[in-house]
């Protein structure tokens, strides 16, 4: 299953500035394992020390929020789209 | 026409409009969308702008424009010179005076007939809930963490519409948060990201159209929900990606364990926003990470003595080009591969703009065993005002 995870701004930096990448994945916990290989910076910004999705980054598969369907363990299908949603807070400056 | 600071409670409703008004909404009153009927609501309506900002902007214009009978504006800021690559209520001789003050001016030239309140003041767990009750909606203008949440639980605890808009560089969101069904703050984001870990634009930079985009949509918004038309963004997280010109939609669920408005509240009062984002915390690395520091002035006499400094560079090259003293190009992301350019033995003075990102790469160095590493305190935008005034700021 070739699925294409979006990547937010504020990460791009530590993603060699793409916006997006394209893994091979059954699940989006999967997805998201192949996006942390290739960019280890990543991993601290997305995960926590024990291995879990920091609550300021939400995921999404399509538009649903994972946290609704099965988490990490979400099944994928070719041509998904896996959205990384992180808090962003400028406005007024 | 009435344009005070302190607002009028107790006024009755509008129920007519003036000649003069009609000729002015002419284009508002031709729409059976909106019509006198609408109009009147509209007149009848009081909306409360949290920062008068880049958001704060279109928001205030294009409210006052539609006809909103009352507009509170909260901020606490001065106008600065770096505002009006976006901030454009504001003028070049606004420079220097609070933003309350100069929008309401704006304002009140569109539109002498609405009522405009002006609040200089920070919104904290102290005055908001006061702030918000003469409202109807709220609108989410600001640039800060803390803020939001607060922002957020108050219009929950209120149960007022909270109209929320953000935006980082080129990308922006939209939603409305605080109706009967719909999700808060807290569902999409149950906490907030550690201090420093996400930039501010002074940092990471704005396209000074963006938020005159999202504005205007948070705008849109407002203006619906007082004329109950149209489908809102309730439950629906617009994203914005200007450089792609894409607009995309992700659903937003109302988490039934919310602790703020889900089945069974925990959160009954505003909090320290400040300490549960970390602000006043440990945290590293961020604003707070404490490094050995050198200040522009002690810099300079040692360069002049002739002491053996290697300057490190940690910006960006597109900041290079603006200005540089002549360090070591290596940006604070490409750091952690680059790290065999640096020699340990020699004394490293690091520098970024203000002193942020280069206290996080001293820190990085430091725990990477370098023990001959300074930061300058305050950047080259210090250096600028410190030693060498030729050097511009950016």
């Amino acid at each position: 299953m070739s699925v294409k995870v979006m990547i937010p701004t504020p990460l791009r930096v530590y993603a060699g500035k793409r916006d997006s990448a394209e893994f091979s994945a059954a699940t989006v916990g999967e997805a998201l394992g192949g996006l942390t290989s290739q960019f280890a910076e990543l991993r601290k910004h997305l995960y926590t020390e024990d291995g879990k999705l920091r609550a300021f980054v939400n995921v999404y598969l399509n538009d649903e929020d994972i946290r609704y369907l099965a988490k990490e363990n979400t099944p994928t299908k070719d041509g998904d789209t896996i959205s990384i949603i992180p808090s962003i807070a400028g406005g007024a400056l | 026409m009435a344009t005070t600071t302190q607002p009028q409670t107790g006024a009755k409703p509008a129920t007519s409009l003036s000649n003069e008004e009609i000729l002015r909404y002419s284009r508002h009153l031709i729409m059976p969308e909106v019509g006198m009927e609408g109009q009147l609501k509209l007149k009848n309506a009081k909306v409360l702008l949290i920062g008068t900002g880049g958001l704060g902007a279109p928001l205030g214009l294009y409210l006052a424009a539609a006809g909103v009978g009352r507009l509170g504006l909260v901020d606490f800021d001065v106008v600065d010179f770096t505002n009006l690559q976006r901030q454009v209520t504001f003028g070049s001789d606004d420079v220097g005076k609070p933003k309350t003050e100069a929008a309401r001016a704006r304002l009140a030239n569109l539109n002498p007939d609405i009522q405009i309140d002006t609040f200089e003041t920070k919104l904290t767990s102290d005055n908001a809930l006061e702030l918000f009750k003469d409202f109807d909606v709220i609108v989410d203008g600001t640039d800060n963490f803390p803020t939001r949440y607060l922002v957020n639980d108050a219009c929950i605890l209120l149960g007022k519409p909270n109209v929320y808009g953000s935006i980082f560089r080129f990308e922006g969101q939209a939603t409305v948060f605080g109706m009967p069904d719909g999700p808060c703050y807290r569902c999409l984001y149950p906490e907030p990201p550690p201090p420093g870990l996400v930039p501010s634009c002074a940092e990471g930079g704005v396209l000074g159209v963006l938020p005159g985009i999202v504005g205007s949509i948070q705008a849109m918004e407002t203006i619906k929900l007082i004329l109950g038309r149209g489908e809102n963004l309730v439950g629906r997280l617009l994203l914005f990606d200007a450089l792609a010109m894409k607009f995309r939609e992700l659903k937003l669920r109302k988490n039934p364990n919310c602790p703020m408005c889900g089945e069974h509240r925990t959160i009954n009062k505003l909090i320290d926003y400040y300490e549960f984002c970390g602000v006043r915390g440990e945290e590293a690395p961020g604003p707070d990470v404490q490094v050995p520091e050198i200040t522009p002035r002690e810099l300079k006499s040692r360069l002049d003595r002739g002491d053996d400094l290697f300057i490190l560079d940690v910006r960006e090259p597109h900041e290079f080009q603006i200005c540089n003293l002549n360090g070591h190009l290596i940006p604070l992301g490409e750091l952690p591969r680059r790290v065999h350019e640096l020699d340990s033995s020699r004394e490293i003075v690091a520098h970024c703009r203000s002193g942020k990102r280069s206290a996080e790469a001293v820190d990085f160095l430091r725990k990477a065993g370098f023990r001959k590493i300074l930061n300058l305190k305050g950047g080259i935008l210090a250096w600028s005002d410190e030693v060498d005034p030729r050097v511009p700021k950016y």
